[in-house]
């Protein structure tokens, strides 16, 4: 079994700051890692590999540095890393990541072997659309499996595959068939300690480096700013509200005046909420 | 680079270059679309959120608002129909097939890329929830048009564009998207982002049912079944009027009983923040905030919550928003209504007690004499 997972090195958002004048963002400094959502499906894609055979090839479309990314995947025992990179692809929105990154995945396939099965997040913590992964299904022609919360069985030889995936209001099971592009749910498994072994060999890998012509494509209108329909107008910080909170004061007070000057403060600001709570509350 | 996407603007040249004119064969799309989310038998409220917005957005433009209803025939299907129209609807689109019953990527594709490539609408709204998400990046990656995810602001500016907003950097910054040269424009918007509308009733107006050629022979995925969460907090959470959260700053697993018990003792549905969940002391249903649930309740109570930017957009719809935080400086008492500095852990209980007190018949009968 082949398994091609896509994965994408963004920014530890938790530190990130925005310069308070230009609100630019300010990546100086700002440490990077694999997108925590792509974690699960890597390990899915692992643990498919572990009980059916087969290769895992990682890819991600970045800039160089996104190599750390690929060589932190290999540790964890992927099998082969792509890295997509080129000026042409700069700032694509998901029309164009996704084209980019199913050219890469369709020559993955010519030059590796055809993916049984494509892994994505559910979604990027910088992007955070959860539309590259729909996006890349499109364009191959895959069955799409969205959410998915667990794979329940795989059966290689009728390529066929049965998943339950989140929905609004519960789990929904489905059977398809290979091959597919599943988005995996997050805390569906957690991702292993790579070992020693792997360790050494990611250090040792060679990256497979393409640019856009070595993934085979020709039109380059359809990729990066040219190949993106949407565009940025404006980027702006979120409004602050005028007004602090209004605090109560808590000098000399015990917990349960505090309480009574809170909920009348609650009361005064929200006079018919008093009944509604009355009402709803078993108290 | 690409890591850029959608996260920083391009450079002035680069943005200047992409002022495109609209091609001649988009020039007759128009009219809004809502897609009203079905799923076995089951209206997602965010359907109505949308149609309160798309209302605006035709109004604006002096277009038409449609709801999109794609279902099996049968009396759940019709009532949807009815509803897009006491939420505000002028028309509906409706295609009716039996392969339409559970939802699935293929049919459902097929279905909405055929509306819009026969009536052609100008913008498509759908909800960001799993469903919404699923189907919104196939359509627009099958008409090859602009998405815009997960919008907390539509708007149409002075040339009838319209202007997506969106948090983007875990919520640190917003960004206003626009889909140039392409139709329709689509967004997805996340359930209790914005307001629900008032429903008038009213009787159904012009249907426009649509046939799509499908077979279910045809349709690879099959659905096995389905085992419904049933009420739980899941659909609660997010739609309940009085809303209490504990965060990191409660200590331990065991102190978020106080939340739970305030929450009961007010009938109110209780969340976490992000670090609760990665803790393990909350099941991920109950966060809320950028990767969790917005809420929208008429009353908040945030206790050991910071307030940081991810927790905060997701609570900004709040009517009341009410802080419990050992810390001034916090940053939630920046957006909080009202704020008390002082130790939860013993707070909560006295604010358990009072509320009970101040809410039972009782005490309440008392009063009124
Ligand atoms: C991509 C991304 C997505 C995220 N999504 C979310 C999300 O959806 N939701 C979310 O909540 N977070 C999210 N976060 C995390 C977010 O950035 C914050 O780290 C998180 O909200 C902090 O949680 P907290 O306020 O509970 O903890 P802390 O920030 O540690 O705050 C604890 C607070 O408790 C106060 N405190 C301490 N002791 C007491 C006491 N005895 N009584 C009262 N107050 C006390 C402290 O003063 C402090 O203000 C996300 C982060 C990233 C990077
Ligand atoms: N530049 C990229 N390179 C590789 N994979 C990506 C890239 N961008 C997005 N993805 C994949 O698509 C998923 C959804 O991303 P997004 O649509 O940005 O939320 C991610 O979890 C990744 O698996």
């Amino acid at each position: 079994m082949h398994i091609v997972i896509c994965i994408k090195q963004v920014p530890d958002s938790a530190q990130i700051r925005v310069h308070p004048v230009t609100n630019t963002i300010m990546r100086q400094g700002v440490p990077t890692i694999i997108n925590p959502y792509d974690l699960f499906a890597l390990e899915e894609a692992l643990r498919l590999r572990d009980a059916h055979g087969g290769e895992v090839t990682v890819l991600t479309m970045g800039p160089p540095m996104a190599e750390d990314a690929l060589r932190k995947a290999l540790t964890y025992g992927a099998d082969r890393a792509v890295l997509l990179t080129d000026r042409h692809f700069a700032g694509s929105d998901t029309l164009a990541t996704s084209f980019a990154l199913s050219q890469a995945i369709a020559k993955i396939g010519e030059t590796f072997g055809s993916p049984d099965i494509v892994f994505t997040g559910k979604q990027t913590i910088d992007g955070d659309t959860a539309q590259v992964g729909p996006g890349i299904a499109k364009r191959l022609d895959l069955l799409q499996l969205t959410y998915v919360a667990k794979i329940v069985s795989i059966d290689l030889n009728k390529r066929e595959i049965t998943v339950e995936r989140r929905s609004e209001g519960g789990t929904q099971t489905l059977m398809s068939k290979l091959p597919c592009l599943i988005t995996m749910l997050e805390g569906t498994n957690e991702i292993r300690r790579g070992s020693l072994d792997d360790a050494l060999r990611a250090a040792r890998s060679r990256i497979v480096k393409w640019n856009a012509a070595d993934a085979g494509i020709e039109d380059l209108t359809k990729c990066g700013l040219r190949g993106s329909p949407t565009v940025v107008k404006r980027v702006f910080a979120p409004a602050t509200r005028a007004e602090k909170a209004e605090q109560i004061d808590t000098t000399e007070k015990t917990p349960r005046d505090l309480a009574d000057e809170l909920i009348a403060g609650i009361f005064s600001r929200q006079p018919a909420l008093e009944d509604e709570l009355a009402f709803d509350g078993d108290a | 680079m690409l890591n850029m996407k959608r996260d920083t603007p391009p450079p002035a040249a680069g943005r200047a270059s992409t002022k495109r004119e609209l091609p001649e064969h988009f020039k007759d799309y128009r009219h809004v679309w809502v897609f009203i989310e079905l799923e076995r038998g089951q209206i997602h409220p965010v359907s109505f959120e949308l149609l309160g917005e798309g209302r605006k957005l035709a109004d604006k433009l002096g277009v038409e608002l449609a709801g999109v209803v794609l279902g099996p025939a049968g009396e759940a299907t019709l009532y949807a129909v009815a509803e897009a129209f006491a939420y505000g609807a002028d028309l509906a689109y409706l295609v009716e097939a039996p392969l339409l019953e559970d939802y699935r990527n293929e049919p459902f594709t097929k279905a909405m890329t055929d509306l819009v490539t026969t009536y052609k609408p100008e913008i498509l709204l759908l909800g960001a929830t799993t469903l919404g998400r699923d189907l919104a990046g196939s359509v627009a990656t099958t008409l090859l048009t602009g998405l815009t995810a997960d919008c907390t602001e539509l708007d149409v500016d002075a040339e009838g564009s319209l202007a997506a907003t969106r948090p983007t950097f875990g919520g640190s910054l917003l960004c206003t998207i626009y889909t140039l040269n392409c139709r329709p424009q689509m967004a997805t918007v996340r359930p209790r982002v914005m307001a629900m509308p008032q429903r008038v009733n009213k009787p159904i107006g012009r249907v426009i049912q649509h046939d799509v050629p499908m077979v279910e022979e045809e349709i690879v995925t099959k659905a096995l079944g389905f085992l419904s969460d049933g009420q739980s907090s899941n659909a609660n959470l997010a739609y309940a009027d009085v809303v209490v959260a504990g965060g990191l700053g409660l200590g331990a697993a065991e102190n978020l009983k106080l939340v739970k018990n305030l929450a009961r003792a007010i009938g109110a549905e209780y969340g976490c923040s992000r670090p609760l969940v990665q803790k393990g002391w909350m099941p991920a249903d109950r966060q809320i905030g950028q990767t969790g649930k917005t809420i929208r309740p008429k009353l908040y109570i945030a206790a050991g919550i910071s307030g940081a930017i991810q927790h905060r957009v997701g609570v900004g719809g709040a009517d009341l928003i009410v802080a419990i935080n050992t810390d001034r400086n916090a940053p939630i008492f920046d957006f909080a209504h009202l704020g008390v500095v002082t130790d939860a852990i013993r707070f909560l209980p006295s604010l358990t007690e009072v509320f009970t007190h101040r809410l039972s018949p009782h005490s309440r009968d008392k009063l009124a004499n």
